[in-house]
């Protein structure tokens, strides 16, 4: 007697599959686990907005409710994409609108949000709870506030390191007295003003309040206010952390953080008064995460002094004057410590960066659990990065930056081959990885053999040969998306394996050695792979010159034709 | 090349593919604008930036506001004037490179305006120091921090009470008998005693131009 499992039984078994890539894989089993996959999906992520079209999107997933959606390339950030480029959030908007998805978060990344489309969102989806905006850009204050006014049921607006042009008008103050359903509001970077008294009787009429991130126009004496209503806070974004240590208002601050037992996550100090900082003391054993990259006026004992306090930490960001020495003092406290991030204290590169790699090397020696790594320093060395290697095998994410992109060892004044190529080796787990210093094509022969995880790939001033981009191409099966600036990798590199693109997200060079014809050829074998040429948003005139060098070249796998909201200095091949 | 960026008091006119030594940008030697080599006279008036003080005798106390930047000056958005289709060369100098190192514009532009650095020179101390006047909230504690910087110059003899603003705090050099008031210089160019405008002003740090410990 053979058993037939009912549609809905499967169904109910999907419920339990979350994951993207599980979810994915089980659609592809046979057409009717394909059918109900599709209708019971209800978040999905889209890691290149131009792989797929919204109406696409519609088509197969019409239950949809959460959105993750990411437009601009990774290099954007430091701007290497002209403005304009695209990554627009309207179309998106419209089509989900008009065809009655019932959205109910949204998660953005790099992308153009206007404040009509923030309208149109606010208006458009009676149950839209959770905005997660990440380094967009195109909308002002007056979005915010048509999200504040008409998002009944909004539970979290998460605004982080975005360009939002503030009107300083009076959005916090359009969230109606209705509203006591937040969880999650982080405004931290906004310029402007806001309504102080506005923001006081938000978070008080707000019982489930868990995470509150301030900007810097929100006083210390303001902070001591909000903490007061919001005791049950696990995570704080401290506004401006300046105040007169002997006054009454900071004595105020010191009892009301102290009833704050529930913290796990401390970010902010935009400003920050180092005298202050003992306020702090009290909660910092309970600190999981905490974010002093914005605090310049943090560092020597008074930082130490802090970190001191923090053995629980789980993750920390700092700036790199917290020195070698101060890494020293993480190293010894933060037993527990994860994902260490260092920046540049003069993200310009003029000057010096404090840290070297004896920071580095203290900190893998004491801080065995360390999975993920942005370091940002002076100077690297082979010997370092083989200790680091052999005292933390289980990095997912290292990223490196020395301050010189090309700067070889400083004791041996030999490439940083053998020390990449150590990490790659220990790491088996190694999922992403940006490398910097001197390197030559070397590197990229260990890459290839030994990072078999790697799914992302940050290369800047690397290389010798084509054969460098090769050594990846070829032996990284599961890349998903390599980014490559000034290094001399040229056609021969680029149309190898033209295959191999499909299997990943997105290519991106700049200032290599490839050519138009060469782009107009991989353009012609693969369709379904789209080749955009990025002039400066200034210059419309292509050199038409087949054997001219390309400038930045962006490709990408896609299942819908060119997108039409290219600029004039964008060519689709 | 020179740096598009380098300001007035910047030390990197002239950078090559190595970095300048960690001393270099240290603390630097003897009057502000007059190069390393300069003597460390207590009588001179200071010059800064070409532009003279006036001759108030026996001290020295020059701040330079460097408005919004640590070091230099923020690069402007799509700059690619000096972006060589330099593959495979190093760049010819590291900091004219668009975009390295790899930071996020919205952080670079956080840090600006976190970042007050004001040099701090008292006339007969052998080096400058740096402060940030984004780290305090009212006079007394830059002061006093300041006195903490020259302290191993200089005897401190506290004066006037703690509750006003005017307090004034002056640093005595006990050998010389010279003493020390707080100045600084305003965007008129006009020599004014710290203290007089309210602090708790977010715009009063923009009003700095120069700080002496007079």
């Amino acid at each position: 007697m053979m058993m037939i499992i009912v549609d809905e039984v499967i169904e109910h078994i999907f419920d339990f599959i979350t994951s993207h890539k599980d979810r994915n894989s089980v659609s592809l089993v046979c057409k009717s686990w394909y059918k109900i996959e599709r209708y019971s999906r209800q978040r999905v992520f889209i890691g290149n907005c131009y792989s797929i079209s919204p109406e696409r999107l519609i088509a197969r997933f019409p239950g949809l409710k959460s959105l993750t959606l990411k437009g601009k390339p990774h290099f954007a950030d430091f701007n290497l994409v002209p403005h304009d480029w695209g990554g627009f959030l309207d179309p998106w908007i419209k089509a989900f609108a008009k065809n009655r998805i019932g959205l109910e978060e949204l998660r953005l990344k790099r992308m153009v949000v206007s404040d009509e489309s923030l309208e149109l969102l606010s208006k458009s989806f009676v149950n839209f709870k959770s905005l997660i905006l990440v380094s967009c850009e195109g909308f002002t204050t007056d979005g915010l506030a048509a999200i504040a006014a008409n998002c009944r049921n909004l539970r979290e607006l998460d605004l982080q390191e975005n360009e939002v042009d503030d009107h300083r008008g009076h959005w916090l103050s359009c969230f109606p007295e209705s509203c006591t359903s937040l969880v999650s509001l982080n405004f931290a970077c906004l310029k402007g003003e806001i309504n102080l008294a506005a923001l006081e009787r938000l978070v008080a009429r707000s019982p489930n309040l868990k995470s509150l991130r301030l900007n810097r126009s929100v006083p210390l004496d303001t902070l001591q206010k909000l903490l007061m209503r919001a005791p049950q806070l696990l995570d704080l974004g401290t506004g401006s952390y300046v105040h007169d240590p002997s006054s009454e208002a900071y004595n105020e601050l010191k009892a009301s953080i102290q009833k704050c037992k529930s913290i796990r996550s401390l970010s902010g100090f935009l400003e920050v008064a180092p005298r202050c900082m003992a306020a702090i003391y009290p909660i910092c054993a309970n600190l999981t995460f905490l974010n002093l990259s914005y605090a310049a006026g943090l560092h020597g004992n008074a930082l130490t002094k802090l970190i001191q306090h923090c053995n629980k930490l789980q993750r920390l960001w700092i700036l790199d004057c917290i020195g070698d020495k101060g890494l020293g003092v993480v190293a010894s406290t933060c037993k527990e410590l994860q994902e260490l991030r260092v920046f540049p204290s003069d993200p310009y590169g003029a000057g010096n960066a404090a840290v070297t790699e004896e920071g580095l090397v203290l900190i893998s020696a004491g801080c065995p659990k360390l999975n993920s790594l942005l370091y940002f320093c002076q100077q690297m060395t082979n010997a370092a990065l083989i200790t680091v290697a052999k005292n933390c095998p289980n990095f997912i994410r290292f990223r490196l930056c020395t301050l010189d992109p090309t700067k070889p060892d400083p004791v041996t004044n030999l490439p940083l081959d053998e020390g990449f190529g150590a990490i790659v080796q220990s790491c088996k787990g190694l999922k992403r990885l940006s490398l910097s210093g001197l390197l030559t094509d070397q590197v990229f022969l260990y890459i290839g053999m030994y990072a078999e995880q790697l799914e992302m790939l940050s290369i800047a001033f690397a290389g010798e040969s084509d054969k460098g981009m090769l050594y990846v191409l070829n032996g990284c099966k599961k890349l998903r998306k390599l980014e490559i600036r000034d290094c001399p990798f040229g056609n021969a590199a680029l149309l190898e394996d033209v295959g191999k693109y499909e299997t990943m997200r997105s290519l991106w060079m700049s200032s290599c050695e490839v050519t138009l014809g060469a782009c107009k050829t991989l353009a012609e074998k693969m369709p379904r792979l789209k080749v955009e040429l990025i002039n400066d948003s200034d210059q419309m005139e292509f050199n038409l010159d087949d054997d001219q060098k390309v400038e930045k070249m962006y490709l990408y796998r896609s299942v819908v034709g060119h997108r039409e909201d290219a600029p004039e200095f964008v060519w689709i091949l | 090349m020179s740096l598009e960026e380098g300001g007035p008091e910047s030390p990197e006119s002239d950078v090559t593919i190595n970095m300048m030594s960690f001393e270099d940008t240290e603390l630097t030697l003897g009057l502000p604008g007059e190069g390393r080599s300069s003597s460390t006279t207590t009588t001179a008036a200071a010059v800064v930036n070409g532009a003279k003080c006036s001759a108030k005798r026996g001290y020295i106390e020059t701040v330079d506001l460097n408005l919004g930047s640590c070091s230099s000056k923020p690069r402007g958005h799509g700059d690619t004037s000096v972006h060589d289709s330099g593959a495979g060369k190093p760049p010819a100098a590291k900091s004219q490179v668009v975009g390295w190192p790899p930071v996020r514009s919205s952080r670079k532009k956080a840090m600006n305006e976190s970042c007050k650095y004001v040099k701090v020179a008292v006339d007969g101390a052998p080096f400058l120091r740096k402060v940030n006047l984004q780290a305090y909230s009212d006079y007394r504690y830059l002061i006093k921090d300041l006195e903490n910087l020259f302290s191993s110059s200089f005897t401190i003899r506290n004066y006037g009470t703690c509750d006003d603003d005017k307090e004034e705090s002056k640093l005595k050099d006990g050998a010389k008998g010279m003493e020390y008031v707080p100045t600084y210089e305003d965007k008129d160019g006009d020599w004014m005693l710290v203290g007089d405008v309210p602090w708790n002003n977010k715009n009063f740090s923009n009003m700095f131009k120069y700080c002496k410990l007079s």
